[in-house]
């Protein structure tokens, strides 16, 4: 049987001669990532925002009235209501947010989930309920506090592991492609202003995850070529590296992609938000690894002599002895 | 890389068929076969999200609690004032900034009234749960220590605990979770629940029964136009009753709690039909209730339910049999929940519901549906991928992998961890480790056998060079997920778990295990070349 194979051998793409301008668009995208989280702020979910979410199905219609009910729930007085189809065509997903103000007041969440439940079952009839989430404001503030914190305290491991097991350049370059990951996934969803919600915060678990171990396969190579390559240029050495493990990566990603894309489409609908966050990862999970944690090396100086072993004081006796030194 | 000592494979073996023993029931569960009941059963708990039920967050208010403890001290203070022979005069009370103080009228009186307030200060532990301050020769300051109010808070949240759980026992669910979380927060998980309104109802409930004379000739008014008096305390009306809005002025002291129920029955008053609840007291409050209403017959009397007036009959005749019934304007629901409430006692702080995620049972069910056949689909496709790029390697691969999701089911069932939503990215995570691990070693394979290795020293190279990257990559991976542990809250920790765990069984399925076949495979085929 002749095997498939994905990436020709010998292949030898250029890659680090576009650094400068894909660093600079990366950069950038980083930048309006987060001038985007911070203007237009991320459509936080009752994780984090506190209030309600009730997931509905009209059994008796083929299709749920969400304009009749955006207009019954906004009239409530509790604001506008993010009413969206979830799963088949007669089941929604309506949610309604504390309003501001209400964050520390206690029962505030329990209340508005009571009213807005109660006034959809006094106007329709043969309503299953689904499942309704409701979070009040001071646990959606320690939901948000212990995210960030659980966020960075891993990344921050990572970056002090990798240090130690690399050199510190590797560190500062494995932390630079964790931050543009998270960053690009919290713009994207500041962008399209997708719910974030808790499930979201395991996605980008996950995408960190794998964009390390994309950092961590393409910086072994790096390694192990900085030993046996001494007098090669960096970035040759880095494209080495990159092409040497293509094969790798363009395959693991693809496997990852075949499991994931079924999930996507024929998932069960809770878990789409998580699975697209995922996905979107893995694409920039894989750029990073190549993009950004690689030449940031050329910059931060790796030295060839890195991992070479130092001459030991013994070493350089028996040089002597043999009459090198 | 060859050697495989027969020990070592036997252990292999044993390990890996212990781990998929264990997922065992677990797999079962969803089918009609039953696991022998003689056997083990140990069974991954599917999170309320997946499996569908109720999960209700409550907190108590530990400031109620002080609150609650300081004004307890002030009757106890006026109380052993009152009982001194002769009684100790003592005035201007007050309760402000957390503290109770006093002033005596008569310095005389400095000596006795410490000796009445040292047994109430003492509490039961060895350590003093009060301080006793004299700020002025006459005016004395009682504060409650750090570990009194500690110990305060701690008894009261174990009470309350209790309290909950005959709540939720009387409901009739299987298998609630109750437990205490934190200083001030009671975790209450109902697997399956049908009416999460009912539940949420009944632990919204703190059920503290009063019975208040109401003051003479005093007529229900907006609170704004009762007059305030010592000794008179006005209550509002409860919502729902005809004098919603309402106030009326009751006599602070000599009324009657509810926590001496034996019993609590919703029922029906033949009258009117409306919904009641009767209620029975235990021999001393039977005996108060009745001296009660045996000295104020004709005069009308406030039922008070957590602070709010649900009725204010007239005592028509004296009460002497231990027993009354409660009218309002209730439902048959809420007299059935104000009963329940009533006889599991009432809540020593009131509790707030600040987090509630209820799952229907059909969503749950349609999830794991959907989700399994979505993960059918993508393994087969990942299957294909990796026999038709690695051949026979890539049928090692997918063997492995197999027994890698059986294995993790298996572990977490042992220790018998919860399978959530974000569970099932940390699985997903977990196959891509696996099949990474694979992809790696069987690139490097290919790589050492273009450079032009025998057969056997590329797939040595192969293994042992892809195993550096693989190991940094599951330590580094590893910490995060320990500290995502540490430091994440639900469902970040159920990813975490699942990440961890399933490190462990992706190294050891897609190196150890692909290993010792490949070992093997070589051993008795000795191939001349390779096709991977």
């Amino acid at each position: 049987m002749r095997l498939l194979k994905l990436v020709p051998d010998d292949t030898n793409i250029k890659f680090l001669r576009w650094r400068m301008p894909f660093y600079v668009v990366s950069v950038f995208l980083m930048i309006a990532s987060w001038a985007l989280v911070l203007t237009q702020g991320l459509n936080y979910g009752v994780d984090f925002a506190g209030g309600q979410e009730v997931r509905l199905t009209f059994e008796q219609r083929e299709e749920a009235p969400i304009v009749s009910l955006r207009e019954q729930i906004g009239s409530l007085g509790y604001g506008e209501p993010v009413i969206q189809r979830f799963g088949a065509e007669n089941q929604v997903s309506i949610r309604v947010r504390l309003p501001e103000g209400t964050e520390d007041t206690p029962g505030a969440a329990t209340a508005i989930g009571d009213t807005v439940i109660k006034s959809i079952e006094s106007t329709y009839e043969g309503i299953r309920r689904d499942g309704n989430d409701t979070v009040s404001g001071k646990v959606a503030s320690e939901f948000r506090e212990k995210a960030v914190l659980a966020l960075l305290a891993a990344m921050l491991a990572i970056a002090l592991y990798i240090w130690i097991r690399f050199e510190w350049q590797f560190g500062v370059g494995a932390l630079f492609a964790l931050a543009h990951d998270v960053s690009l996934t919290l713009g994207f969803f500041a962008l399209f202003q997708l719910e974030f919600s808790l499930q979201i915060i395991a996605a980008i678990l996950a995408i960190i995850g794998y964009s390390l171990n994309d950092t961590i396969v393409v910086y072994d190579r790096i390694r192990e070529n900085l030993k046996k390559y001494r007098k090669m240029p960096l970035p040759e050495l880095l494209d080495l590296s990159v092409n040497e493990t293509l094969a790798r990566t363009v395959m693991t990603s693809l496997t990852l992609l075949v499991a994931l894309l079924p999930l996507l489409f024929f998932g069960p609908a809770s878990l789409f938000g998580m699975v697209a966050a995922i996905t979107l990862g893995l694409f920039v999970g894989t750029y990073s690894s190549v993009y950004m944690a690689a030449p940031i090396l050329i910059w931060l100086g790796v030295d060839s002599n890195s991992f070479v072993p130092e001459e030991t004081v013994a070493d350089k006796q028996e040089k002597m002895a043999r009459g090198e030194g | 890389m060859l050697e495989f000592p027969r020990w070592k494979k036997i252990w292999l073996w044993a390990i890996t068929l212990l781990a998929v023993a264990a997922a065992i029931p677990s797999v079962l569960s969803s089918t009609n076969i039953t696991w022998p009941s003689a056997l083990p059963q140990p069974t991954v708990n599917l999170g309320l999200d997946l499996a569908g039920g109720s999960h209700i967050l409550l907190e108590a208010d530990a400031k109620q609690v002080m609150a609650q403890r300081l004004e307890n001290m002030d009757e106890a203070v006026r109380a052993a004032f009152r009982n001194a022979e002769p009684r100790i005069r003592a005035g201007d009370y007050s309760t402000q900034g957390g503290e109770l103080s006093f002033m005596l009228n008569d310095s005389a009186d400095v000596d006795r009234a410490r000796e009445e307030l040292l047994p109430l200060i003492a509490g039961q532990g060895l350590t003093n749960e009060w301080t006793l301050v004299f700020t002025d020769e006459t005016r004395l300051t009682l504060s409650q220590t750090e570990d009194g109010a500690e110990e305060a808070v701690t008894q009261a949240m174990d009470s309350a605990t209790e309290v909950v759980r005959k709540r939720i026992d009387a409901l009739g669910t299987r298998e609630p979770t109750i437990i205490r979380q934190g200083d001030t927060r009671i975790v209450v998980q109902v697997p399956g629940l049908q009416d999460p309104e009912q539940l949420k109802a009944l632990l919204g409930q703190t059920a503290k029964l009063e019975f208040k004379l109401v003051a003479p000739n005093a007529i229900a008014a907006p609170a704004s136009e009762i007059e305030t008096r010592p000794g008179i305390q006005v209550y509002p009306y409860a919502d729902g009753t005809p004098q919603q809005g309402l106030s009326m002025p009751v006599v602070r002291l000599g009324g009657i709690q509810g926590d001496s129920l034996t019993e609590a029955k919703s029922g029906v008053n033949p009258q009117d039909n409306s919904s009641v609840v009767n209620i029975t007291f235990d021999a001393q409050g039977g005996a108060k209730f009745a001296k009660l209403s045996t000295e104020n017959v004709g005069k009308q009397f406030a039922i008070i339910l957590d602070g709010k007036i649900i009725s204010a009959p007239v005592f028509n005749e004296p009460i002497l049999a231990g027993s009354a019934q409660i009218s309002g304007s209730f439902t048959p629901e809420s007299a059935y929940s104000l009963a329940i409430s009533l006889q599991s006692g009432a809540l020593p702080v009131d509790l707030t519901i600040v987090e509630e995620r209820t799952v229907g049972p059909d969503l749950g069910a349609d999830s794991i549906k959907s989700g399994m056949l979505a993960l059918m689909v993508g393994a087969v496709a990942v299957i294909a991928l990796m026999i038709f790029s690695y051949g026979r390697f890539g049928v090692y691969a997918t063997i492995a992998l197999f027994f890698n999701v059986v294995m993790l089911l298996g572990i977490m069932a042992v220790l018998n961890t919860t399978l959530t939503l974000p569970g099932i990215a940390g699985f997903v995570l977990t196959i891509g480790a696996a099949v990474d691990a694979n992809v790696l070693i069987n690139e490097r394979i290919r790589e050492e056998r273009k450079r032009g290795r025998r057969v056997i020293a590329a797939v040595e190279n192969g293994y042992k060079e892809a195993s550096r990257a693989i190991y940094d990559a599951n330590i580094t991976n590893f910490i995060a997920g320990v500290l995502l542990f540490l430091f994440g809250s639900g469902p970040v920790r159920g990813f975490a778990v699942v990440l961890i765990l399933g490190l462990f069984t992706s190294v050891f399925t897609a190196v150890v295990l692909t290993r010792m076949w490949v070992a093997g495979w070589l051993r008795k085929a000795r191939p001349q070349d390779l096709n991977v």
